[in-house]
């Protein structure tokens, strides 16, 4: 795959004329995705595609095509020419783009990891098999993933990984379940069926009559996956330094009047330890960490080629849409193993969903507990608890309200596959928080 | 390329129970012009193909960007491997689901031929009405846009079914926003999601009210920054089309799809309050609801004779006069629930299999004019265009958020208030309605944007309705 992508590369050289310069983003997958019900198969398939995203510049003037290739060159040839006259035909109907940042000294890289997936038959035999007595739902998506970036200047990018990312829930009845996944490069079946014993014995708990808490104010533990979502939510714009400068971002507030979390919170984007490839879709390659907040302040932004360019200031590796692909926050005090303890009276969050902004303005935020919630009891959980909705700024969830962090740290892979299967990932701790504001 | 595949996939298909291709291919244009500065022009050609293969009651699929004879030879290996390696062990015995084998052609709106405007003239339309929107210094961002794709669609079975579909989407939007110290609003063309996406040409800006939009949409978020928050508690609500179009998308149809009632996708998107035995007789709403499935709308965003398993479309009531009739789910859902459905097995595009998805989901209009929704009111708020949207898994807790607000006190529009936002429960939500507006009042928009399914699938939907006004709702507003 890299080999035909560098042919691509190397055939679109030849086709530009005069002053034209191009670049373009490579992002394939050959992946299996099985899904399953009731602890059968529900839709099995397989789905190999390959897009190339092209702009041809001349001088500040540039235009985009997105094209699905077949795979062989020989055959694709005829596309890429197309797409490449089109293109140069569109050109003349365009104004300069004040704000196109091209890069132009040549960084190129490699990262290719090779395959260690058992065939996917295998490791579907493995859910079922342990599946058997349990009502078991999800996906197995599994298979390589490339993404490549080149230019006339010469730079060229790959990135290529085989990876696999089961996920499922174990559902006790209605919305009552224990969401697990478990993802990786190698399969291991000890680590498999260590996760789904973890999964059952939560699934026990369920078991339990669920009860229903009225609206309130209530301390509550947030498990890493259920602090993702809330992090998560800064990728809509919060970081973005477009946004910061638009005053829309959910974190003005921090830039312009000073407002800060609390100093446990320092969260940063981390390329170096995360999966996504090391370099954005324009070819600049992204610092290996970038501190967005630090000590509860902001200190940093994601800030793409076009801002850099509309503003004056330095890029830092983000991609035109400023999120987040390697979310890391640092980890707290509190240790794992005295979660229950610590939380005392409140509710244990598993996991969270359907989170948005109910006050962009004051970063607050609603959205719903799902899966395995419990509400716990002097250290000791009662009950699974039935859905709430929470509601609250997390100028005050993170901020005075934030008890502590948890010591470990779950690395968690973005399984989303809107499009294709993302490369992102978070590595966070779970948070200890008091006076929760749940609403309904 | 259509024509040509043909012969191939009749020549390369296996001799199983059931063999299908479905090939998409799609061109997409946008353009947008932001803060008068044109942003990357962005065109797109996606095609590809989707084999399904059913037999020995196993299913599998494959789907290829490589359309010559030996990658729909790979992929029907594949899809064939599948189909095998599920037999015995999947949901359903698919060998024994009649799937249609249907044969025609449709074209919506406008699908063919160019547009009448040239690209450049759009460009230019949109940095006009885009210039039109810095009115004041507290503008800070804006934006106009338009996205176009044509999208042809072929659905071929070893034994028969040939259906060849093309459409062209429009979709016109424009958004502007307004800052002043902490506070930041945004007012947009129909919502930031979208909402005045049509089927057909350019007459579709039209429809949108895209022509001086620049401006009107600029003095309306420029009156929000000026506008008070909205008062909190239990009070009427009217909901204008624009948020009603979110309102059904989230509290009727996903809870009423079919495959959510079967479990399938309880891992992501959710499963749902509704049970199977509520069909027939769950009184979803007051008696003024009656909602229908409807393909045949020909402007409207998810219109379509045939769904990508070949069932021909029509429209169907799925809640008459308040009472839950049907669920949305396809040919495979209805076999497996043992109940009558609609045509809505859906893929986004070529590389993701169908599943059920609303498509468009309407409010039938009723016999109450604007006015007197308002003059019924006492004390209320009327909300307008969506801006956030929140609901539990099983689609039943909800919040959601509008861009704008007016207080309706006394029977009479009073001012504009900001941050408008409400919160309710499908289950009985649906009771409370008090007033349906009557066709004058009727909105015909959607959304290029549900989300849903495993692998997950972005897929177009639309949705029609009038104004409708609900009592005894749980209103708020931001933060003071």
């Amino acid at each position: 795959m890299q080999q035909y992508f560098y042919d691509i590369a190397t055939f679109l050289g030849t086709r530009i004329q005069g002053d034209e310069q191009y670049k373009c983003w490579f992002s394939a997958e050959a992946s299996d995705f099985v899904r399953f019900n009731r602890s059968v198969i529900r839709q099995p398939g397989h789905v190999r595609q390959m897009y190339l995203s092209l702009d041809l510049i001349s001088g500040q003037r540039h235009a985009g095509s997105t094209i699905a290739l077949g795979g062989d060159l020989a055959s694709d040839r005829s596309l890429l020419d197309r797409a490449v006259d089109q293109l140069r035909a569109q050109l003349p109907d365009l104004p300069d783009d004040p704000h196109l940042l091209i890069a132009t000294e040549v960084h190129s890289t490699e990262h290719r990891a090779a395959s260690h997936l058992p065939p996917t038959g295998s490791m579907v035999d493995a859910v079922l098999t342990a599946a058997r007595g349990y009502d078991l739902v999800g996906i197995l998506a599994a298979g390589p993933v490339y993404r490549g970036f080149a230019n006339s200047f010469g730079q060229r990018n790959w990135h290529e990984a085989a990876s696999f990312n089961l996920d499922w829930s174990l559902c006790q009845a209605r919305d009552k379940a224990v969401k697990t996944s478990y993802a990786g490069f190698e399969w291991n079946s000890a680590e498999f069926h260590a996760k789904f014993l973890d999964a059952t014995q939560q699934l026990e708990m369920l078991k339990r009559a669920p009860i229903t808490v009225p609206p309130g104010v209530y301390r509550a533990y947030l498990t890493p996956t259920a602090l993702n979502e809330i992090v998560s939510m800064f990728n809509w714009d919060g970081f973005s330094e477009k946004s910061l400068r638009t005053k829309q971002s959910s974190l003005r507030r921090m830039r312009d009047e000073g407002l800060r979390f609390n100093p446990a919170v320092t969260l940063c984007e981390n390329t170096a330890g995360g999966l996504a490839p090391g370099f954005q879709g324009d070819g600049f390659i992204k610092p290996a960490r970038v501190v967005l907040l630090e000590h509860g302040n902001l200190t940093g932004s994601m800030v793409s080629p076009r801002t850099a360019m509309e503003y004056g200031i330095a890029a830092n590796g983000a991609d035109s849409d400023e999120s987040m692909a390697a979310i890391d926050l640092a980890p707290g005090g509190l240790p794992m193993s005295q979660v229950l303890t610590a939380l005392d009276t409140g509710i244990y969050v598993s996991n969270l969903w359907y989170l948005n902004f109910s006050d962009r303005a004051n970063c607050r935020i609603t959205g719903m507990t799902r899966f395995a919630t419990f509400w716990v009891e002097n250290g000791q959980i009662k009950a699974p608890l039935n859905v709430m909705r929470f509601d609250d700024s997390l100028f005050r969830l993170l901020g005075d309200n934030l008890i502590d962090l948890t010591q470990e740290r779950e690395l968690l892979i973005d399984g989303e596959s809107y499009g294709e299967r993302r490369t992102g990932s978070g590595h966070l701790p779970g948070a200890l928080v008091k006076d929760f504001t749940f609403v309904l | 390329m259509l024509d040509s595949i043909r012969p191939l996939f009749k020549s390369l298909a296996p001799a199983v129970d059931f063999c299908s291709l479905r090939i998409v291919d799609e061109a997409s244009e946008q353009i947008m012009v932001r803060q008068d500065v044109l942003q990357p022009l962005s065109t797109s050609i996606d095609r590809g193909a989707m084999v399904t293969i059913i037999h020995g009651g196993g299913y599998g699929y494959a789907a290829t960007s490589d359309l010559t004879a030996s990658g729909l030879k790979d992929a029907i290996a594949r899809a064939r491997a599948w189909a095998e390696a599920s037999a015995g062990r999947s949901v359903v015995d698919y060998s024994a689901i009649a799937l249609p084998r249907p044969s025609g052609r449709y074209a919506g709106p406008m699908a063919a031929g160019a547009l009448t405007l040239s690209r450049k003239e759009l460009i230019e339309l949109l940095m006009r009405e885009s210039r039109a929107c810095k009115t004041d210094a507290r503008i800070v961002d804006w934006y106009a846009s338009l996205g176009i794709t044509t999208s042809s669609q072929l659905y071929l079975s070893a034994d028969g079914a040939d259906v060849q579909q093309h459409f062209r989407y429009v979709v016109p939007n424009l958004a502007v926003t307004a800052n002043q110290g902490a506070d930041t609003q945004t007012r947009s063309l129909g919502g930031q999601y979208n909402g005045y996406c049509r089927q057909g040409g350019v007459e579709v800006l039209d429809h949108a009210g895209f022509y001086g939009a620049g401006k009107r949409i600029a003095e309306q978020a420029l009156e929000l920054l000026a506008a008070p928050n909205c008062p909190t508690g239990k009070m009427d609500v009217l909901l204008m089309p624009e948020q009603m179009m979110l309102q059904i998308h989230e509290s009727i149809g996903h809870p009423i799809e079919l495959d959510r009632i079967l479990g399938d996708e309880r891992n992501f998107a959710g499963t749902s309050f509704v049970t199977l035995d509520m069909f027939g007789h769950f009184q979803y709403g007051s008696a003024l609801l009656n909602v229908t499935y409807d393909p045949t709308r020909p402007e409207q965003f998810a219109s379509y004779r045939w769904d990508d398993e070949g069932q021909p479309a029509e429209k169907i009531h799925v809640i008459r006069d308040g009472v839950l009739e049907r669920p949305l789910g396809g040919a495979i859902s209805q076999a497996r629930a043992g109940i009558a459905g609609v045509a809505n097995a859906r893929a986004c595009s070529w590389n993701r299999a169908p599943i059920d998805r609303m498509a468009n989901l309407n409010i039938e209009p009723g016999n109450t004019s604007l006015a007197d929704m308002i003059r019924s009111v006492e004390y209320g708020v009327l909300m307008d265009t969506n801006v956030s949207w929140s609901i539990d898994d099983s689609r039943n807790k909800f919040q959601f958020g509008c861009e704008s607000g007016r207080l309706i006190e006394n029977g009479e529009l009073k001012g504009v208030v900001k941050n408008p936002n409400y919160r309710g429960i499908s289950e009985s939500f649906w009771r409370s309605l008090k007033a349906v507006g009557d066709q004058s009042t009727f909105n015909v928009m959607g959304t290029p944007f549900c989300g849903k399914g495993e692998p997950s699938q972005v897929i177009r939907v639309g949705h029609a309705s009038p104004a409708c006004l609900f009592g005894n709702v749980d209103v708020f507003g931001g933060e003071s």
